[in-house]
């Protein structure tokens, strides 16, 4: 068998390479924010924690948990009503944001939650005895002293991220698991295929590499 | 400085209550060492925390220099907080935090602006004698240095209290020494009331003023750390004088001794009260007295308060000059017992 690269444009790969790295980018960011609050609610409302809370951990443990059971695939189908309201079309990268970053955030949220789980007690004790405010042992203690595991955290979510993309680009969202599932497979053109996943997988090397040398960097244990 | 009334606290596990702290009233006068002393599980780490309600006490009421701290809402408790450092077991230093900026925390917290901030680190740093690991993190410092740290973070915003929870127990005793040294050195200078909590009655031995025993979330026994030593009444403060003193084991080991003692002269035992003269009583008798000393067993030890502990000596010589010894030695305060005598 020989490889026959002649179907390949440059340019609709560009596109899709580029889509690839917005959809992972934005739905990494929403995913960020959006999973730090679930993992922060999460921590203070657990038993023991500052805002100790069983009902509105009940509520957002579950929450977490539902999303974090369902299928990515079923997920976008579940969400295309929404989606169309939000974004105003079920089609093109934007349109996978919704369901991208839903997905990630409970997912990132337990990793947060776990993060700062880790953060010695004693530390957020001698905090409160300075007389610190809830907010600054968040802002000034919590998340610090959680960061290695939040950047760590952050990275393996990112990853999976990636995975969800081209997910997502088989039902319609672009990038490169649309180039290579429309583009490649269904044309048997098995080139293209060969060459998205070889650029996928340089993807999430890149964000790995990124992910473990800022970890490390920060990490002053 | 500090008044504490009925003080008490009840945790709930299961279906039964423990109750950590039960019903103590304690009077802290400012500027005092005052040591608190049990044994695992007494309630003296809870007791500290009720100081500035980390834990809510259940009932009772605590004052602090003039404020009523259960009258605190959020946010004055918050302020009242600043006024009152403390120090932990393991430190519980920011690790993300070089040295200095450890010290600044409290600091940002009192909001204090940055130039002045720097100034205020920079005192402080040298107060505890930690020039030259400024930029150095928690990781890379020894046990005795993060807990120097964590003395000037606790002084940083001026505190007229100290609470300090089992601050030397994680340490070494040689740097354990050394951090007492400086909590003595800072209530001097500062003139800064510190509540100390150990199990160890060395520490106590060593710096407080004032002792506290606890058992079971009660204070059986408290008074000046000299007259405790001198006269312990509780069986429990008996144990922690019997780990400094080694006491009780005496007499059996006293026969021992003697057996192996020429029957010659007297052999005497000395009881030590904390009288100033101590030191120097065996060398002066020794130059006075044309007479030989035998030194043959000594359980001896330093309070803040002067000398206590027991000494056994043998007196060989004239017996009149030997008398003589026996009442310089009543003199200088010692309690004086003949316990063989073969003149």
């Amino acid at each position: 068998m020989t490889l026959d690269f002649s179907e390949l444009k440059m340019d609709q790969l560009i596109e899709a390479t580029n889509e690839t790295f917005y959809m992972t980018t934005i739905s990494l960011v929403g995913t960020f924010v959006f999973g730090l609050l679930l993992g922060l609610l999460l921590y203070l409302t657990d038993k023991e924690g500052i805002w100790e809370n069983k009902i509105i951990n009940f509520i957002i443990a579950t929450f977490v948990n539902v999303f974090r059971a369902i299928p990515f695939i079923i997920l976008i189908l579940l969400l295309f009503p929404v989606t169309r309201v939000l974004v105003g079309t079920i089609r093109g990268p934007e349109a996978a944001l919704p369901a991208l970053i839903l997905a990630a955030a409970p997912f990132y949220g337990r990793l947060v939650e776990i993060a700062l789980k880790e953060v010695d007690k004693g530390v957020v004790e001698a905090a409160k005895a300075m007389g610190s405010s809830t907010a600054r042992i968040i802002f000034r203690v919590l998340l610090p002293e959680s960061m290695p595991a939040l950047v760590s955290g952050l990275t393996v979510t990112a990853i999976s991220l990636i995975g969800y993309t081209a997910m997502a680009g088989a039902i319609g969202a672009g990038g490169l698991g649309s180039y290579a599932y429309y583009t490649g497979f269904q044309r048997k053109i098995f080139e293209i295929v060969l060459v998205c996943s070889v650029l996928i997988v340089i993807i999430v090397f890149i964000f790995q590499f990124i992910g473990d040398f800022i970890s490390k960097k920060i990490d002053k244990r | 400085m500090i008044s504490i009334h009925g003080l008490e606290k009840t945790y709930a596990i299961n279906d039964h209550s423990i109750r950590a702290v039960d019903d103590l009233t304690l009077d802290i006068e400012a500027g005092e060492i005052f040591g608190v002393i049990g044994y695992s599980g007494a309630g003296k780490s809870t007791f500290v925390r009720l100081l500035n309600r980390l834990e809510e006490p259940t009932a009772g009421s605590i004052m602090i220099d003039g404020k009523d701290m259960m009258q605190l809402n959020t946010k004055r408790l918050r302020e009242a907080r600043q006024d009152i450092g403390m120090i932990f077991q393991h430190f519980n230093l920011l690790w993300s935090r070089t040295t200095e900026q450890n010290i600044a925390f409290p600091l940002e917290i009192a909001r204090m602006p940055k130039k002045e901030r720097q100034a205020r680190v920079k005192e402080l740093i040298k107060l505890v004698g930690l020039e030259g690991r400024e930029k150095a993190y928690p990781s890379q410092l020894s046990g005795g240095q993060k807990q120097r740290v964590g003395i000037a973070r606790a002084l940083a915003n001026n505190p007229k209290l100290l609470l300090c929870d089992e601050a030397t127990s994680a340490l070494d005793p040689e740097t354990t020494h050394s951090i007492l040294d400086l909590l003595v050195d800072i209530n001097k200078k500062l003139g800064l009331t510190i509540v100390l909590i150990t199990h160890e009655m060395n520490v106590i031995r060593k710096i407080c003023h004032r002792v506290a025993v606890m058992e079971e979330g009660k204070v059986v026994e408290t008074g000046n750390v000299y007259h405790v030593f001198r006269e312990p009444q509780h069986e429990v403060t008996k144990r922690f004088i019997g780990e400094v003193l080694e006491d009780g084991e005496d007499d059996e080991t006293l026969e021992d001794v003697l057996r192996e003692v020429d029957r010659v002269g007297k052999v005497a035992r000395l009881r030590f009260q904390g009288t100033a003269t101590n030191d120097a009583l065996i060398s002066n008798i020794a130059k006075k007295f044309s007479i030989e000393v035998n030194i043959l067993q000594g359980k001896i030890t330093k309070t803040t308060y002067g000398t206590v502990g027991t000494l056994v000596i043998q007196l060989i010589g004239d017996r009149r000059e030997i008398d003589d010894v026996l009442s310089y030695i009543k003199d200088a305060d010692v309690v004086v017992e003949v316990v063989r005598d073969d003149t």
